[in-house]
């Protein structure tokens, strides 16, 4: 019936939105033989699409999904599939009404506007149909609004289409992957075989079930959203559009109403989680409705019909208004809430985009083809980097857990520091339970507990009295203690001890070792051995895709230390890199390695009294790295400090971790040796050195110059990133990173507030901070400076205003509070000169 | 006026039949359930006429723990009560049915007063017995009218049409009377969101019946094979016309 | 027996029985009551002691032959598509208005079975014995004839009956709304055909219940079923089934009705029917007798 062309450069498996897109940006960008394949009939796969509600919220928290979204509609503009018809996100508490300060923060920050925060007469103004009695007031986005998206795969499928680089096959199923010395080879379907140079899964809930015929693995989990749609509802009656009143999302009940034509489209993420294995969802001809349109559970609904009730009685309440239609929709989960997108680490070639919602359809479409033609994608993907996972996160189990637990978020107040509460307690440093005796209050990063401030340290407050700031408003008090800053003036006036033990480590051994690791670094890597080099690791672009720590233990033998939250896709990209000849191997040791920090002016006479070895400072000199024995300990000692202070990083085999940290406790009794956590050497630590975070600060969105991470010279040799790299050298940076104090922490109640980070940095009068580029300026990170005695804020901000003593504000939580320039660049607030990391 | 409508709990079926591994019953997995067809027409025409007449209206059903879904489903519709005979998921035969709704009814009217009719449903959409209602009707001695299009209260009577080669025949029968109507006899409303609210508080009394002996017992299921229909595509979009008309003269239609 | 192919189509299924044929007409009683017919079979069965009671599986025959089941308190199997003769009757029931088969065994002194319309085909004409049911109606106890046509309403005139039609021209979901009919209700005039419709479309109230077309509808067997934007669910083919021929019309080449379908068309039905009607029509004309004289200022065109 086809003749399904017989070689590809790219067979996407899956025609909903993300398939449709991706297949459009891969063609529009210069593929041809590309192939879209659906295992069912088309316009119509029966996927998940096939049942969206369709409308776009603007605003996220998240910067990357905002900048999805917001790419997505311009597309869906571009194709004259998109209706504005403005959206409210209501509040029914003070809880929520605070929350919604932080959304016009985001907006700000991200620059979505108008946007504005009104009254519950506003909200009735726009939506006559609600009962503002019971809300206090609402975040009103006016560019929100519905798309036809089944209508938008179409044109953009037609498109390609059009164009002969694009072959759509319907009705034909995958059956086989296959795939040669870990690399796609061919896809085997009902109607035929296609070899295939890259293979894209965008199959939606199929997904995991379709890279698993590759040996991939896809952590995604189908779940359950109910919806409802009512009618005909009088006032809609005559209804000349699909649309005509903003978009409401209630959003304490997890709930959101739209009008659709004549009836009202009612939603709930409310219900309990009700998540399916990929095999229980039934091929299109078995189900009965669509496949992902599962029977409706009434019970599920009860209090949700309650709640709509309660929000839009005059619809809702009326006799005469009928529940017409009501399915358990299914869509995509992922353990972190965010998409799944790029190359598989467990299979070259093979590529996934899935967990993408409507809302970020063609925008992932095009940001995936990017980052499969030019190696690179515009948006930074890194939270949504398949390759983020670590292999627990990877397992059914976690995904089911997490899944569930974040799904009744959807619409929740999330704190920025927010643990999880659901599978934890799976890695554990080999010191834990002295950790558990000290009183640590354990956070989670890649899975690993870390202690982020100790309670048996609470007598600090009053050593060091009223040098501790103190927080009183209940919001930036959550998951935070005063105890973190006095840790870290502990630190800084004795030493601490920190449990680093969520490093990933792997090295790189080989004749081509040196060449491997010179070709992912900026910085120079061929030292002698024994030397630690601190280095970014560039995008194709010129931008940050990492940073990290490479260790030469010899003419072979690298070793990189990264940070848990980036490590695999960090540990991905290396060995992506590695030379084809094989004369270059990457060895894994995170679990064979932990990991124990030692800072502060004593920390020398602490590892003194432990090691019979070298370490003055003559000895042991600022960015060496040695094999020293501490009793009978063989310990890789660092000398690299991302507290600034002095001290090492000591690496040691897991099974010696423990004695390793009761030595060093012994020693470090009689110098005051206080445990410290995460709090300061994620925070407080490094803020007041200015030193940059990936992820807050290092994106691939800014580069080396902005961010003001430039050497005096290039290295000859080539790296990912040097072209770009050289021209931003002779550019004017559109916008430096900037450090930034807090003036007046007073709110209008006379209170004292403390930002958290990705608040927008605002002139004083309050209007937008803008680069030549567009970009918004915000907070990068935020935190105490407990040594330097105040609340350190990083931005980028543009050439005009990165000027000592330039006079800006910070908008949290509704308010704005004036900062000032501190540092221009990357000297340290705290010890400018350096001189304590160098002792 | 007091109207009972017996429902019976069946799977929404799409394009294909597909059959349980022991070839006893559907595959149900990824199936929802309704109260079959003629019955909802049922329900609706008992909410009708309790709202035109006042009085109560109750449902009755046979069936698995899963069933009070319908159950709730015809009070969302207005139904005032039910009553849930239980089972456990296996199937009863018409007689066995029949016997048990029965016992449930009589119960059901010496403490509240006879039903003036009780509505069933023509046939069930799954088994397709076409004798539950008249067994039932049988046994209470009263008059029963089938496969009904049109019912009116006309005093103490009821006036019921019938659909017969194109046009309909009328009986006239006294209640208490017993009716089985048909899909069309009137379009069934979408249950409100306050309906479906006043649902779940409304009383369901619930008993578990002994299944008695099948006098037609079950053997097994197949879906009907054969060889099927052999399908000749005449051509896509419009450009077939002209095939269409050549087929239709092939056989003398034009 | 009812006049009809039915009843023929019940007797065929009877004679292979073996043993003489009776039949009783339900006509027996006019007007039609079916308690009376049920208590006259019953007395003519008891009469004849016979072995088993047959009738077409229309509204009527299962009408009546529960009532007789009830009254005599026996078993009965309904739509039944074969019945084998035994101690242990063994029976295959039409389910799902036919589009599931079971497998069942009827323990009955005096097995009451109907058999499923359109499932047999009259082989020949069997002529039965005629039962004088004469004083079988005499003696009617008069709660038998509470039930009783007291009316009959004809149908409106003009249109073709749906269940009578030879060709059926039916209109689904695809149809997209009440107005969207009218293209349908076109081509169903120039075929001199009835008007019918899938079970969405009733729902939505784009047509009557009575053009519906399916299980819970009226089941058609015309010569030709044209369905147009019509997936094919179990219910609908239950009422189409017996269609000699079927032509779909579908935008989905993968609909279940396709592959249940003798002749396809694969596209936009908006687009498609219209052509179809505009072919016939100029089929007509091309084959259309010659017209009287020239209307003045015509001649030699």
């Amino acid at each position: 019936m086809s003749n399904l062309r017989a070689h590809a450069r790219a067979v996407v498996i899956g025609c909903g939105i993300v398939g449709n897109s991706v297949a459009y940006h891969l063609c529009r960008l210069g593929w041809r033989d590309v192939v879209l394949l659906d295992k069912g009939p088309l316009p119509n796969p029966g996927g998940s699409t096939g049942h969206a509600s369709n409308f776009i919220y603007l605003v996220d928290h998240s910067k990357e999904m905002t900048a999805l979204t917001v790419e997505s509609v311009n597309q869906y503009k571009e194709m004259g599939v998109f209706t504005q018809s403005g959206g409210i996100e209501v509040a029914r508490t003070k809880e929520r009404m605070q929350e919604l300060t932080r959304r016009m923060s985001s907006a700000a920050a991200w620059g979505i506007d108008p946007v504005s925060l009104i009254t519950p007469a506003q909200v009735k103004e726009l939506v006559p149909f609600i009962d503002e009695s019971i809300i206090l007031g609402g975040f009103y986005t006016p560019g929100v609004g519905v798309v036809d998206s089944l209508r938008a795969g179409t044109i953009m499928r037609e498109r390609a289409q059009a164009s002969g680089a694009l072959q759509v096959v319907a009705k034909t199923e995958v059956v086989a992957i296959e795939v040669e010395h870990g690399r796609v080879r061919c896809v085997r379907t009902t109607a035929g075989e296609i070899e295939a140079e890259t293979v894209v899964i965008t199959c939606g809930v199929w997904s995991p079930r379709v890279a698993r015929m590759a040996g991939a693995r896809i952590p995604l989990t189908p779940a359950v959203h109910q919806m409802i749609d009512v009618g005909p509802v009088p006032r809609f009656a005559g209804a000349k559009g699909d649309i005509e009143v903003p978009i409401v999302r209630d959003m304490d009940t997890n709930m959101y109403e739209r009008q659709a034509g004549g009836d009202l489209e009612i939603g709930s993420y409310a219900h309990r989680p009700i998540l399916y294995d990929p095999e229980d969802i039934p091929p299109i001809e078995k189900a009965a409705l669509s496949p992902t349109e599962f029977p409706f559970t009434q019970p599920d609904f009860e209090l949700q019909m309650q709640h709509a009730l309660e929000l839009m009685p005059e619809i809702v309440g009326d006799e005469k208004v009928g529940v017409k239609y009501a399915i358990n929709g299914i869509l995509s989960l992922t353990p972190d809430g965010m998409p799944v997108l790029g190359e598989s680490p467990d299979v070259r070639g093979l590529w996934s985009a899935a967990a993408v919602w409507v809302k970020e359809g063609p925008g992932t479409g095009k940001a995936l083809a990017e980052w499969m033609i030019h190696g690179e994608s515009e948006i930074d993907l890194h939270s949504s980097d398949i390759a983020r996972f670590h292999e627990h996160q990877r397992t059914r189990a976690h995904v089911r857990a997490r899944a569930a637990e974040g799904f009744n978020k959807t619409y929740g107040i999330v704190h920025p520091s927010e643990q999880w509460a659901s599978n934890r307690n799976v890695r554990r440093a080999p010191f834990h339970e002295r950790e558990r005796e000290l009183g640590a209050m354990f956070f989670e990063a890649a899975g690993w507990e870390r202690p982020m401030w100790y309670e048996s340290n609470a007598p600090l407050l009053e050593e060091f009295g009223d040098r501790v700031t103190r927080r009183t408003a209940e919001w930036e008090s959550r998951w935070w203690s005063p105890i973190i800053n006095a840790e870290h003036l502990a630190m800084r006036e004795r030493a601490g001890i920190f449990d680093l033990s969520a490093f990933t480590i792997f090295d790189i051994q080989g004749p081509g070792a040196l060449g491997a690791v010179q070709q992912v670094t900026l910085r120079q890597m061929d030292v002698p051995a024994g030397r630690n080099v601190y280095t970014p690791v560039l995008s194709h672009n010129g931008g940050f895709k990492s940073d990290l720590t490479v260790m030469r233990l010899g003419d072979e033998h690298f070793r990189v230390v990264t940070g848990g939250a980036s490590g695999m896709s960090d540990k991905k990209w290396f060995a992506d890199h590695l030379p084809a000849d094989g004369s270059a191997q990457l060895f894994d040791l995170t679990t064979a390695m932990t990991t124990v920090g030692l800072w502060g002016p004593r920390a020398r006479d602490i590892l003194m009294a432990a090691t019979s070895d070298d370490v003055s400072n003559d000895g042991f000199k600022f960015g060496a790295c040695r094999t020293i024995d501490i009793d009978t300990v063989r310990v890789l000692a660092s000398r690299i400090s991302y507290v600034g202070d002095l001290g090492w990083e000591l690496y040691v085999s897991i099974d010696q971790g423990l004695k390793l940290w009761d030595l060093l406790w012994e020693a470090g009794r009689p110098f005051g040796l206080a445990a410290c956590g995460i709090g300061v050497y994620g925070t407080t630590g490094r803020l007041e050195k200015c030193y940059r975070a990936h992820g807050n600060e290092l994106e691939t969105e800014y580069n080396v110059v902005e961010a003001g991470m430039q050497a005096p010279r290039v290295k000859a040799e080539e790296f990912v990133g040097k072209e770009a790299h050289l021209r931003h050298r002779e550019q004017e940076p559109a916008a430096v990173l900037c450090t930034l104090t807090v003036d007046d922490h007073r709110s209008k109640s006379g209170e004292k507030r403390y930002m958290l980070g990705r608040e927008p940095i605002l002139s004083r009068d309050g209007a937008a901070v803008t680069d030549r580029r567009g970009r918004r300026s915000y907070v990068t990170s935020a935190g105490a400076g407990p040594s330097v005695g105040k609340h350190v804020l990083m931005s980028y901000l543009p050439p005009e205003q990165a000027v000592l003593g330039t006079k800006l504000a910070v908008q949290y939580l509704g308010e704005r509070y004036p900062v000032t320039v501190a540092v221009v660049g990357s000297t340290p607030l705290f010890d400018p000169e350096n001189t304590r990391i160098r002792s | 006026m007091r109207i009972l409508v017996a429902v019976k709990r069946v799977p929404f079926t799409g394009g294909k039949m597909v059959l349980a591994s022991d070839s006893r019953s559907l595959e149900t997995r990824h199936l929802g359930f309704t109260i079959s067809p003629h019955e909802e027409c049922g329900v609706e025409e008992a909410v009708r006429l309790i709202e035109a007449s006042g009085g109560e209206s109750v449902v009755l059903t046979l069936g698995p723990p899963e069933a009070i879904e319908q159950l709730r489903d015809a009070m969302a519709l207005g139904v005032d009560r039910a009553i849930h005979l239980q089972t456990d998921g296996a199937e009863w035969d018409p007689e066995g049915t029949a016997a048990a709704l029965l016992d449930a009814i009589r119960a059901d009217e010496e403490t509240y007063g006879p039903f003036d009719l009780i509505f069933f449903g023509n046939e069930s959409a799954d088994s397709g017995g076409y004798q539950v209602g008249l067994r039932v009707a049988r046994a209470l001695g009263r008059p029963a009218v089938t496969g009904l299009k049109g019912v009116k209260v006309e005093g103490a009577s009821v006036r019921c049409e019938q659909e017969a080669d194109g046009g309909r025949e009328v009986y006239v029968v006294p209640m208490p009377a017993v009716l089985t109507v048909k899909e069309g006899l009137n379009l069934p409303r979408y249950p409100s969101v306050p309906g479906r609210m006043r649902a779940g508080r409304k009383p369901v009394a619930t008993s578990s019946p002994l299944r008695p002996e099948s006098r037609l017992q079950l053997v097994d299921l197949v879906v009907p094979g054969g060889p099927g229909r052999q399908t000749k595509l005449l051509g896509s979009g419009p450009s077939a016309a002209p095939a269409v008309v050549d087929m239709l003269r092939d056989i003398g239609l034009v | 027996m009812e006049d009809g192919e039915a009843s023929l189509q019940a007797l065929t299924l009877a004679r292979t029985w073996g043993g003489p044929l009776h039949a009783v007409h339900a006509d027996a009683v006019e007007p039609f009551a079916p308690d009376a017919i049920a208590a006259i079979l019953q007395r003519s069965a008891d009469d004849l002691s016979v072995s088993a009671v047959f009738a077409a599986g229309t509204d009527r025959g299962n009408d009546i032959m529960a009532r007789l089941a009830a009254r005599a308190g026996l078993p009965f199997a309904s739509n039944c598509i074969a019945a084998t003769p035994g101690d242990v009757v063994g029976v295959v029931r039409s389910r799902w208005g036919g589009s599931l088969l079971e497998t069942a065994a009827l323990h009955s002194p005096r097995p009451v079975i109907t058999v499923a319309p359109y499932t047999f085909r009259v082989t020949e004409r069997p002529a039965p014995i005629e039962v004088d049911v004469k004083r079988f109606i005499d003696e009617l106890d008069p709660r038998d004839l509470t039930v009783r046509v007291s009316e009959h309403v004809a149908p409106p005139t003009g249109g073709v009956s749906l269940a009578e039609a030879k060709v059926v021209v039916s209109g689904g979901r695809g149809v997209g709304s009440k107005e969207g009919f009218a293209i349908i209700e076109e081509l169903a005039g120039l075929l001199g055909g009835a008007v019918g419709c899938s079970r969405v479309v009733t729902s939505a109230g784009w047509r009557p219940h009575s053009d519906q077309v399916g299980q819970t509808g009226t089941k058609i067997a015309p010569e030709l079923y044209i369905a147009c934007g019509i997936s094919g669910a179990t219910q609908h083919m239950a009422g189409c089934r017996a269609a000699k021929r079927i032509l779909a019309i579908n935008s989905d080449p993968e609909a279940p009705i396709m592959t249940n379908a003798d002749y396809a068309v694969v596209g936009d039905l908006k687009e498609i029917v219209p052509a179809i009607s505009a072919e016939l029509r100029a089929a007509r004309a091309a084959h259309a007798p010659l017209p009287g004289p020239l209307p003045e200022g015509e001649r030699g065109q």
